[in-house]
Parts: C-alpha cells; sequence; structure tokens
C-alpha cells in the first residue's frame, strides 16, 4: 500500500488556553473520501484549516503528499515553515468554504481564472477555457459574466467549487458547504459533489451535517468530539450499528431532528 | 468697497485655497497609504516609526504643526516657503488621520476574503493588491471624504503664516473696511460651497463604485 | 544654524511662562466643553422637532457650522459681533466659537445615541404615561450617555487640540505664548517645541482619562434623580 496522502503525527493546536487537540493522529490514502461529522466545537473545521495553512499547529508533524506541510528541512533539521515552503504545500491542496468567501468585485469567471492566471501562470486563453468548463460542470454556465451579489446561495456555492476546482488540488477540503444554505438549495449543491466523484476520483476530506449525503458519498465516516476521532470507519457501519455511546447519542439526536 | 470687489478678492483668495487643497490632498493620500500599510504589515522598526508619526500628528494640532515647521526648521538649516511649509504640515496631519482610514478599511473587509485567497494560493502581495484593496477602497471613500473636507478647513490656518488664501483675503479686507459681516459672511458661504462640492463628488464617487461597474469594490 | 542644539537653560526659563498660559488653554477648553454640550443637545432636540422646518433648517445650520473651519468662525465672531453692540473678550469670543463648533459636531452623536435606544422603551414610557421631560430624563437619557462617552471625549480633545486658534485672536492661550518668547528671543525651538509636547502629554491623559470614565460608567445606566 501506498504511503497516505494526509498524515497527522501526535498534532497539537491550542487557541491561547483552550486545547484543541493534544496528541492528534489521522491518516488519508490516496483517492479516499473521508467525512468528518460531529458536535459543534469539536474541531473539525480547525483539522481542515490547519490543513489548508489557515492555522498554524504549536506540535506534532503533518504530511500532505510526502512532504512535511508545516515544517521544511533546513541543514538536516527541520524547522518552522516559511512563506515560500507553504507556498509549494498549498498546490497540493483546494478548498470550499461555508460562507463561500467569493470575491464580490470580480464576475464569476474572473473569480475562477484570477487564481490559475496570477498563481500558475496559465494563459487567459486557457484560463477562460477551464472556467467555461467548469462553469457547465456546476450549471452555471450562463452565469459567467454575473457578479457574485446577483447570485443565490445555492449559485454562488457551486462557484465556489468551480473556483476552488480551477486550481486543480489532489486534495479537495470542504466545510459544510451546504449549512449556510436553504434546504431546497442544498441538493443542487451536492449534486455537483456527486458528478464530480463519479467523474475523476479525489482525494475528499469534507465536513458536513449531512448525514444521508455523508453515507452515500464516503469510502470512511469519522464521528469527532473533542478534538479527537472517537470511532471511524466504513459508512454503513458508523450509520448503522455505531460502537460507542457517543455516536450513538450524536446520530439519536440528528434523527430525532429529521 | 462694493460687494463685486469684494468678491474678486476673496475669490483671488479662494483660488489659493483649492491650490493649496490641490497640492495636500495628494500628499495626505500617499502618506495615509504609506504608514497605513507600514503599520499593519511591516516588521518591528518601521511599524514603530509609523507610530510615532501617526501618534504625533495626531496628539498635536495643525496650528502647532505649521508654525513648527515654519518656525522652527530654519533653526535646523532648513527653510522653506511659506507655502511649502503649508502644503508639508497640512499633507503630514491630514495624512496621519488617513491612515487609521486605510487601516481600519483593510480591516473591515471580511476574514473570508484573505482566507479564500490563501486557499488559492495567492501570494501576500496578491492578497492585498487583487483581493484586499479593491474592497478596502470602496470602504475608505466616505471617511476620506470627511478628511477632504476636514483638509479644506484646515487650510484656513495657513493664514497665520501670511499665505494670501480665502481666509487672510477675509482677515486684511475686514482690518481696511468696515463691512465685516459682509466679508465673513461670504467667506463663510464660500467654504461651505466648497465643502458640498466635495461631498457632492464623494457621493457620486461611492455610488458609481458600489452600484456600477465593480459591485463592492475596484475592478482592475 | 544657531539654534541647532536644545538650549536647557532656555528651555526652563520659558516653561513656566507655557505653563501659566496653560491654564487659559484649559479654561477656554472646560467653558468650551460646558457650552458645546449644551448647543449639541439643543440642536440635536430640535433635529427631533415635530415642525419640519425646525428639523430641516437645523440640519443645514448644523452641516454649515460643521463645513467651515472654525479659524474663519472665531474672526466672524471677533469682527462681527461688536457690529451689534455686543463685544466680548477674546477668552469669550473663543469659547463661543469652541462651543458652536463642537456643538455641532456633538449633535450628531447625542442625536445617534438617542436614536439607539430602543423603540420599546419609547412606548413604554408612552404606556406609563410619562411626560415627555420624564421620558428623558429617567429613560432615555440614563441608556444613551454611557454609549455616547467615547465619541463625546473625542470631540472634546479635538477641541483641546484646536485651541491655539484662538491666539489669531490674541488670547493668551499657549501657542500664543510661545510666540511672544520665540519672537522676543529669536528662537522658536524650544518654546514652540515645549507647546507640541504638552499638548501631546494632556491628549494622551486625557484620552486615558476618558477610556476610565468609560469603563467605570454603570452598564445599566443610572437615575438622574
Ligand atoms: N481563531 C480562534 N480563536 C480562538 N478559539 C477558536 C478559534 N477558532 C476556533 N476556536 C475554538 O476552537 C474550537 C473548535 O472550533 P472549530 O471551528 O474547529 O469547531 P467545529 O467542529 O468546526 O464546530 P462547528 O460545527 O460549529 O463548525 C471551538 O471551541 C472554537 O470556539
Ligand atoms: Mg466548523
Amino acid at each position: 500500500m501506498s504511503a497516505p496522502i494526509i498524515e497527522f503525527k501526535n498534532v497539537k493546536k491550542c487557541f491561547g488556553d483552550t486545547v484543541i487537540f493534544s496528541d492528534f493522529n489521522f491518516k488519508v490514502e490516496e483517492n479516499e473520501i473521508v467525512s468528518i461529522i460531529g458536535p459543534s466545537g469539536s474541531g473539525k473545521s480547525t483539522l481542515l484549516r490547519i490543513l489548508m495553512t489557515l492555522e498554524g499547529i504549536d506540535g506534532g508533524y503533518i504530511n500532505v503528499a510526502g512532504e512535511s506541510l508545516w515544517h521544511m528541512p533546513w541543514q538536516g533539521q527541520y524547522v518552522p515553515a516559511n512563506s515560500k515552503h507553504l507556498h509549494k504545500m498549498r498546490n497540493h491542496l483546494g478548498m470550499v468554504f461555508q460562507h463561500f468567501n467569493l470575491f464580490p468585485h470580480m464576475t464569476v469567471k474572473r473569480n475562477i481564472t484570477e487564481a490559475p492566471m496570477r498563481v500558475k501562470g496559465v494563459s487567459r486563453q486557457d484560463a477562460e477555457e477551464l472556467a467555461e468548463k467548469l462553469l457547465a460542470l456546476v450549471g452555471l454556465a450562463d452565469k459567467a459574466d454575473s457578479y457574485p451579489n446577483d447570485l443565490s446561495g445555492g449559485q454562488k456555492q457551486r462557484v465556489g467549487i468551480a473556483r476552488a476546482l480551477a486550481m486543480k488540488p489532489s486534495i479537495l477540503l470542504l466545510d459544510e458547504i451546504t449549512s449556510a444554505l436553504d434546504p431546497e438549495l442544498v441538493d443542487e449543491v451536492l449534486d455537483v459533489i456527486r458528478n464530480l466523484v463519479k467523474e475523476e476520483s479525489f482525494t475528499m476530506l469534507l465536513v458536513t451535517h449531512e448525514m444521508y449525503f455523508a453515507r452515500e458519498i464516503s469510502d470512511r465516516v469519522c464521528f469527532f468530539d473533542k478534538g479527537a476521532i472517537v470511532e471511524e470507519g466504513e459508512p454503513e457501519i458508523i450509520f448503522t450499528a455505531p460502537k460507542e455511546e457517543r455516536t450513538k447519542a450524536f446520530l439519536n439526536a440528528y434523527i430525532g431532528q429529521s | 468697497m462694493e460687494f463685486g470687489e469684494i468678491v474678486s478678492v476673496l475669490l483671488q483668495g479662494a483660488i489659493v485655497t483649492i491650490k493649496i487643497v490641490a497640492m495636500a490632498l495628494p500628499l495626505a493620500t500617499i502618506m495615509a497609504f504609506v504608514f497605513g500599510l507600514v503599520r499593519l504589515y511591516a516588521p518591528a522598526p518601521f511599524k514603530q516609526v509609523a507610530i510615532v508619526y501617526i501618534e504625533f500628528f495626531r496628539g498635536t494640532s495643525a496650528l502647532i504643526q505649521l508654525y513648527w515647521i515654519y518656525f522652527v526648521l530654519p533653526f535646523f538649516g532648513i527653510t522653506i516657503d511659506a507655502m511649502t511649509a503649508a502644503v508639508v504640515a497640512l499633507g503630514l496631519n491630514i495624512g496621519s488621520y488617513g491612515t487609521e482610514v486605510v487601516r481600519g478599511a483593510i480591516q473591515a473587509v471580511p476574514k473570508g476574503q484573505y482566507e479564500a485567497s490563501v486557499a488559492l494560493n495567492f501570494t501576500a502581495s496578491q492578497r492585498l493588491w487583487r483581493v484586499i484593496m479593491p474592497q478596502a477602497l470602496v470602504n475608505m471613500i466616505p471617511p476620506f471624504g470627511n478628511l477632504a473636507i476636514e483638509l479644506v478647513k484646515a487650510t484656513s490656518l495657513v493664514s497665520l503664516i501670511t499665505i494670501g488664501d480665502l481666509t487672510f483675503k477675509a482677515k486684511s479686507l475686514a482690518d481696511t473696511t468696515l463691512q465685516v459681516g459682509e466679508i465673513f459672511g461670504v467667506v463663510l458661504v464660500f467654504y461651505f460651497v466648497m465643502a458640498q462640492v466635495l461631498m457632492l463628488f464623494i457621493k457620486r464617487l461611492e455610488k458609481y463604485l458600489s452600484k456600477g461597474l465593480g459591485r463592492g469594490g475596484f475592478s482592475s | 544654524m544657531n539654534g541647532f542644539d536644545w538650549d536647557w537653560a532656555f528651555t526652563w526659563d520659558v516653561l513656566p511662562m507655557i505653563l501659566s498660559a496653560a491654564k487659559v488653554t484649559l479654561l477656554a477648553t472646560l467653558l468650551g466643553s460646558i457650552f458645546a454640550i449644551i448647543m449639541g443637545l439643543v440642536f440635536a432636540l430640535l433635529r427631533r422637532s415635530k415642525s419640519r422646518l425646525t428639523r430641516t433648517s437645523v440640519y443645514w445650520i448644523v452641516e454649515f457650522i460643521r463645513s467651515t473651519p472654525l479659524l474663519v468662525q472665531i474672526f466672524f465672531l471677533y469682527y462681527v459681533m461688536p457690529e451689534f453692540g455686543i463685544s466680548m473678550s477674546p477668552l469669550a469670543t473663543g469659547v463661543f466659537a469652541l462651543g458652536l463648533h463642537y456643538g455641532a459636531y456633538l449633535s450628531e452623536v447625542f442625536r445617534s445615541g438617542i436614536d439607539g435606544i430602543e423603540k420599546g422603551q419609547w412606548e413604554a414610557s408612552r404606556a406609563l404615561n410619562l411626560s415627555i421631560i420624564d421620558t428623558y430624563r429617567d429613560i432615555v437619557l440614563p441608556q444613551a450617555i454611557r454609549p455616547m462617552i467615547p465619541a463625546t471625549g473625542n470631540y472634546i480633545i479635538a477641541m483641546f487640540k484646536e485651541t491655539p486658534q484662538l491666539s489669531a485672536i490674541t488670547l493668551l492661550e499657549m501657542l500664543q505664548m510661545a510666540k511672544i518668547i520665540g519672537s522676543e528671543n529669536f528662537r522658536y525651538l524650544e518654546p514652540f517645541t515645549l507647546v507640541g509636547l504638552l499638548y501631546l502629554v494632556f491628549s494622551i491623559v486625557a484620552a486615558y482619562g476618558i477610556y476610565q470614565i468609560e469603563k467605570r460608567f454603570p452598564k445599566e445606566g443610572f437615575s438622574l434623580k
């Protein structure tokens, strides 16, 4: 078996005095789709944000695609990564945000082409072709020249997905991408992800509260609580026969709601 | 003196006032951006220099700064003419307030914009100039507008170092004629009109930027 | 290049004179603040008047005062008031001008402070049959004051920093004193620098004072009785 594409080793993360992860270990294999579920404040977003280099770590190591994410080798030792190293490592990763975070001053097309052109040096023509292809994929071919503020939440999020895909990341991080949407708009966004994984293989790490979606799409589901994985396994097993009391309680609360 | 004559003398002064505004405003803008950005992003020694500049110019008053530059600098062997002293003093003074406008506007851009630009792997300068600044500029327009009006008002201080601006002309007319009510009335109206014209221009600009091309930012 | 070095002996000579003029500066600021707060309240309440004409004219008066220079307003009062047979000392003229100018600014602070009170509070006062004066005194102002402290304080500091303009009508405050000392001794470096530093120190102390007042002020408001 090849080495995992993501690996957390004894990772520690604090916000001031609050310890989020004290000794966290976690692996994701290449082309694996992993869903993370768990109560609010358990550290799910923090996990993704650390991978996206939006948050640093206070101890331990993280490897992404065989290289250390937050450290780099220097004179035979590992030292904290500099911005050049982080820039290189970010090429592996892409993220879609709960609140979309589209650039309001750019058209939809420009939102998608800007990073490939400026960061990767793709020609305008190629970037625009790619943008058109991606917009067709997310069903928004006719919105290329609109501004984000003129789109519905579901449309915004589909642009958010297209924007992340345009950088061709090998790992896609999705943080509650449907939580900010009205219920009737949730499926149009999830359908995009469904189609995506049908056509191509991705390593995907998603935090979600849509249990049915986690169940159908994931290779593995991790139940998170208080900065640790309480239970993980195949979705069928986690959702139908969880072993841990805390998992049962959490899932029951969800079933009770819907 | 005839009313028409008074107005024409005052108009000459108004032109000087406008000239000073036209020179001090760009200086203030440059200072605001340079020191605002230094204060936000530069490493230690530069940041401290910016803080000293900002606190010093905001903590003392424009008139003292003007006098200091005009009367004290010659003691250091730097002699500058009144006009330069006026532009420098007012530009630095308004600029120090402008740094806070720049800083506040940048900090008011939602954090998600920064995060998205990190996730898309933009470099630090691309993040600032392509993502954050275009949105911050829109936030800056109303407070910069207010500062521009403060600048117009502050130009009246230059009359105290013998520059023939609107206030200076008014005062010398008042000293030689007895029509003080008319003179100062007209002068106040002049300043008021200048401020209103500026305001109108700013409102237009703001409307254009938020509704027109850019929707929430300058597009480049 | 005669003044390149700082002359400490001269500094100690002039410091007491400048400090004595500081009393005038502080007095002008204090009286100006009181007058400005009164004017600010008057403007703010008139802006809430039932008569539309009153509201609009007060709006334009405030706008006019705010967008014209303080120095010209000082001159206006100094030269024009005697025309109407009212002659005032430089200090009184200065206080009047400062109060009017900053009253216009403060009226906006007070207005938004009063607007910040929830509609329910007015309605409850109405329901309890409180008179309009009782409503302001017992219900609105006690809640509105705390949020208005920082902005009010900042304007008072701003006013303090503009008091040097009163030197233009010969009021012997700090800057005027420094100017006289400077021209008599042909040395401006020490007096002007001292005045600048004193302003800096006073405004830092005042800013800290305002912060303390805001911090200590009861969060739930207080009773004005
Ligand atoms: N920047 C920060 N500063 C301080 N504390 C933070 C910060 N970000 C997150 N936290 C805290 O860390 C804990 C974990 O946060 P995180 O956002 O990872 O939770 P989550 O599992 O994603 O929850 P949710 O389901 O509500 O999104 C929370 O208690 C949160 O308050
Ligand atoms: Mg979260």
